[in-house]
C-alpha cells in the first residue's frame, strides 16, 4: 500500500469522522408547548406478530443521522455536480464513461469470482475485460455483451458472504449510503486493490488518478436513480434498510 | 431492485413507494420478460385477477413510448403559512410532475391511486403516452399520499371525497399558476386511476361550479364506485392468510422466505421480472397468498398515510399526543403499529369521529355513502363528458358496481374481460383507448 493509497483512505476516513461530528443526539423527549404526553390509542403492546420488513439496526441513531446527512450532501453538493456533468457531457460520452468504469470493474468481478470458486464466471469476466479493452477501445464500448458474454457483478462483500462471514450490523455510510459491516469491508478491500492496481499498473500521475476517482464517483451517482426521501413515504428509511439487506443476500445466492 | 415487486408489489395503484425509494424501476421492467406467458393473439395475457394486479403488463405488450420525456417536478406551496413537523423536514411542498409541449396544446391532469405520488409507475406510463400524443401533462399525487396529507390537505385527514376534491382543485390551480407563463393551453382534461379515478369524478363535479378548467373530458380508470366498499374488499384479501390480518408480519416473513428459497433452488439466474412472472403464474403461490400480497402492499401504504395524518393533526392515534418526533428519531414502532391497523379501523376510530365532531348527528352510514359515486350520480348521469374503464375481474368492484358504472356512463364505459385491478393499465390497447377517448370527436 503506497503513500497515495494511504492518503486517499485518509481522506475517506476524514469524511467519515466529520460526518460523525455532525451527527446529532438520539431520540429527543420534547412535546408541543411542553404539554404532557398522552399515550397513543394504538401501541405495540397490542401486537403479537412477526415484524414487517425488519432488520436489526443497533447503530440506528448514527445511521438515521447519516441518512439525513446524505440527503443534504446529495442536494447541495453531489447532485448539482452530477447534473452539471450530465449537462456538459453528450449522452454518448456519458455511456462511454460508464462503460469504461464497468470494464475496470471486470477485474473486481474476476478475482472475486475466483475467490468464490466460480471458474466459468471468472472466465467470462476475463473475456469481457479482454474484449472490451481491445475491440471496445479501452472499455469505452461494450461489444462483449452483444457477443453473449453477460456481465455478472461480484464484489468482496459477496465473497465474504460466500465464505460464511456474517453480515454484521446495518450501516449507512457517509456519501456512499446503505451498507452492512461486511459489505463495507468488501468495499474497502476492493477499493484498495483497485487503487494499488491503478497506481502500479498505469503509470498515471497522482493528478490523473484523482481526476479518475472523481469521475468514477460522478458516474456512479449518475447511474443510481435513488434519491433520498423522494418517495415521501415516512418509513422510507425502514424500507430501504430492509430492501438493501435483502437484495445483498439475494445477490450472493447465485 | 425487483425484489420488492415480488414481495411488496405494485398493484392497486398503490405505487410501490418502497420500490421507488429503493431505486426500483417500477413500471419499467427489463425487456425480455418471460416469453411463455405471451400466448395472446393480441389480448392481455394474464387471466387471474390477483396475478394481473401483481404483475401488471409485460414490457412487450406495452405501447412504444419514449424512454424519457422532458419533465420537471414542481414543489407547490398550497397551504401558505403551514408549519411542518420536524420529522417531515424533507417535505418541500406538494410535488407534481409537469411535462410541456412547445406549442399550444391541451393539458391533462392525471391523479394517482391510493398511497401513490406523482412519480408512480402507472402515472409515468400515462404521462409518456399523453405527452407523445401532444398533451401538456401534470401528474398529481393521491390525496392519500403523505406528501399530499402534509402539504395540500387542509384537514390533513385524507379519504373524504368532497374535501379531497377541494384540495385537489387547489393543487391544480397552484400548478397552473406555476406553469401558465410557459405554456399555452387549448383545453383541459382530467383522468385518474383507482382511487384517483373516483377523485376525478368529484373534481369534475366541483369544476362545474368553479369553472376554472371547464374540463372537456374526464376518464375514470379502474375507479372505486364506493371507496369504503372497495377498501373493505382489499382488506378482505388478508382474511385468507394464516392467522388472519393480525398476523401480517408472519405472513410477510413467510413470503420473503418462499421467494428467496424458490430463487435459490430454481434455475433463474437473476431476481428479476422473469423470475417474478414464473413464480406468480405458476402454482408456487396459492390464491390466498397472492391476495395476501396485495393486502400487504395496501397496508404498507396505508401505514404511511395513517402516520402522516396523525403527526399532522397531533391526533394521538399511533403517536402519543403532544410528542414531537425529531428528524432522525427511530420510527420502527410507529411503522409496526400503523401497518397492523386496517383501513376500517382508521375509518371507525379516526376518520368518522373527526367528521362527526364537525357535523353533529352525522351517522356512519351517511359518511360511507358520501364516499360513493352514487352521492353525485345526478351529475354523473347528466354529464356526457365522463367515461370509465375497468375490468370484468377487477376485485375492488362487485358485479352490481360494474353494472352501475355502465348505467352511469352508457357507451362511454369500457370493460375488459381480464386485467384485475390496474394490471392492464399499460397494455397497448388500453393505452390506445385512453388516448382515443380524449381525441376531439372530429379526429376519431
Amino acid at each position: 500500500m503506497n503513500a497515495l493509497t494511504i492518503s486517499r483512505l485518509r481522506s475517506l476516513l476524514s469524511v467519515v469522522c466529520l460526518s460523525l461530528l455532525l451527527v446529532g443526539c438520539a431520540t429527543s423527549n420534547r412535546t408541543v408547548n411542553n404539554l404532557p404526553e398522552v399515550p397513543a390509542k394504538h401501541t405495540i403492546a397490542e401486537i403479537s406478530d412477526g415484524y414487517v420488513a425488519r432488520v436489526e439496526d443497533p447503530w440506528g441513531g448514527f445511521n438515521r443521522s447519516m441518512y439525513k446527512f446524505n440527503y443534504h450532501f446529495d442536494k447541495y453538493a453531489f447532485l448539482p455536480v452530477v447534473r452539471g456533468y450530465e449537462f456538459i457531457m453528450p449522452t454518448v460520452a456519458q455511456q462511454g464513461v460508464s462503460n469504461f468504469f464497468e470494464n475496470l470493474g471486470e477485474i473486481r468481478n474476476f478475482y472475486n469470482s475466483v475467490l468464490q470458486g466460480k471458474g466459468g464466471q471468472a472466465m467470462t469476466a476475463f473475456g469481457r475485460f479482454l474484449t472490451n479493452t481491445t475491440i471496445g477501445i479501452g472499455g469505452l464500448f461494450d461489444p462483449a455483451t452483444s457477443m453473449g458474454l453477460a456481465q455478472k457483478k461480484e464484489d468482496f462483500g459477496i465473497t465474504l458472504n460466500t465464505w460464511g462471514v456474517g453480515r454484521g450490523p446495518y450501516v449507512v455510510l457517509p456519501v456512499l449510503g446503505p451498507n452492512t459491516v461486511r459489505g463495507s469491508t468488501g468495499l474497502l478491500v476492493d477499493g484498495v486493490v483497485r487503487s494499488e492496481m491503478l497506481d502500479n499498473g498505469t503509470g498515471w500521475s497522482n493528478g490523473e488518478l484523482n481526476s479518475l476517482t472523481m469521475l468514477d464517483a460522478i458516474d456512479t451517482r449518475h447511474n443510481q436513480p435513488f434519491r433520498y426521501y423522494e418517495s415521501g413515504y415516512p418509513f422510507e428509511y425502514e424500507m430501504v434498510r430492509f430492501l438493501y439487506v435483502e437484495k445483498r443476500e439475494i445477490d450472493a445466492m447465485k | 431492485m425487483k425484489f420488492l415487486r415480488a414481495i411488496l408489489l405494485a398493484g392497486l395503484g398503490l405505487l410501490p413507494i418502497v420500490g421507488q425509494a429503493a431505486g426500483d424501476n417500477q413500471g419499467k421492467p427489463n425487456a425480455g420478460a418471460n416469453q411463455t406467458i405471451l400466448d395472446t393473439a393480441g389480448h392481455y395475457p394474464i387471466p387471474g385477477s390477483y396475478a394481473a394486479t401483481i404483475l401488471g403488463t409485460p414490457p412487450q405488450l406495452r405501447p412504444d413510448l419514449p424512454k424519457q420525456v422532458d419533465s420537471r417536478r414542481l414543489a407547490l406551496e398550497v397551504l401558505p403559512g403551514l408549519s411542518k413537523p420536524e420529522v417531515f423536514f424533507y417535505d418541500e411542498g406538494l410535488h407534481a410532475t409537469f411535462a410541456k409541449q412547445d406549442k399550444k396544446a391541451p393539458l391533462i391532469f392525471l391523479i394517482a391511486g391510493t398511497g401513490s405520488n406523482d412519480l408512480a409507475g402507472n402515472l409515468d406510463t400515462m404521462m409518456k403516452a399523453f405527452h407523445q400524443a401532444g398533451f401538456h401533462v401534470v401528474t398529481l399525487p393521491s390525496p392519500t399520499h403523505p406528501n399530499f396529507i402534509i402539504s395540500a390537505s387542509r384537514s390533513h385527514i385524507p379519504g373524504d371525497q368532497h374535501d379531497d376534491a377541494e384540495d385537489l382543485y387547489a393543487v391544480m390551480e397552484a400548478a397552473m399558476k406555476e406553469v401558465q407563463s410557459e405554456i399555452e393551453v387549448s383545453n383541459f382534461y382530467l383522468a385518474g386511476y383507482s382511487l384517483g379515478g373516483t377523485n376525478a369524478a368529484f373534481v369534475a363535479k366541483l369544476d362545474e361550479q368553479r369553472k376554472r378548467f371547464n374540463f372537456q373530458k374526464v376518464l375514470l380508470i379502474n375507479p372505486a364506485v364506493n371507496v369504503y366498499e372497495s377498501v373493505k374488499r382489499i382488506e378482505a384479501t388478508l382474511d385468507g392468510i394464516p392467522g388472519g390480518p393480525k398476523k401480517i408480519g408472519n405472513f410477510f416473513n413467510s413470503m420473503v422466505e418462499k421467494f428467496t428459497q424458490t430463487y435459490r433452488q430454481g434455475t433463474h439466474t437473476a431476481f428479476d421480472d422473469n423470475f417474478l412472472y414464473s413464480v406468480v403464474t405458476s402454482h408456487e403461490l396459492t390464491q390466498e397468498e397472492k391476495g395476501g400480497l396485495i393486502g400487504l402492499s395496501f397496508r404498507i401504504n396505508s401505514a404511511g398515510m395513517i402516520f402522516a395524518s396523525d403527526v399532522m393533526t397531533n391526533g394521538g392515534y399511533v403517536v402519543p399526543k403532544n410528542r414531537i418526533i425529531g428528524s432522525t428519531d427511530n420510527l420502527d414502532d410507529y411503522f409496526r403499529v400503523s401497518v397492523h391497523l386496517s383501513f376500517l379501523q382508521y375509518f371507525d376510530e379516526y376518520f368518522y369521529p373527526y367528521f362527526q365532531a364537525k357535523r353533529p348527528g352525522l351517522t356512519k352510514a351517511q359518511l360511507i355513502d358520501a364516499q360513493s359515486l352514487k352521492n353525485i350520480e345526478n351529475y354523473l348521469k347528466s354529464s356526457t363528458k365522463i367515461g370509465a374503464v375497468t375490468n370484468e375481474n377487477d376485485f375492488i368492484l362487485s358485479a352490481e358496481e360494474r353494472d352501475y358504472l355502465k348505467s352511469l356512463f352508457g357507451d362511454r364505459t369500457k370493460i375488459y374481460p381480464v386485467g384485475g385491478h390496474l394490471g392492464n393499465l399499460a397494455f397497448k390497447d388500453n393505452v390506445a383507448y385512453m388516448l382515443n377517448f380524449f381525441k376531439p370527436a372530429g379526429d376519431k
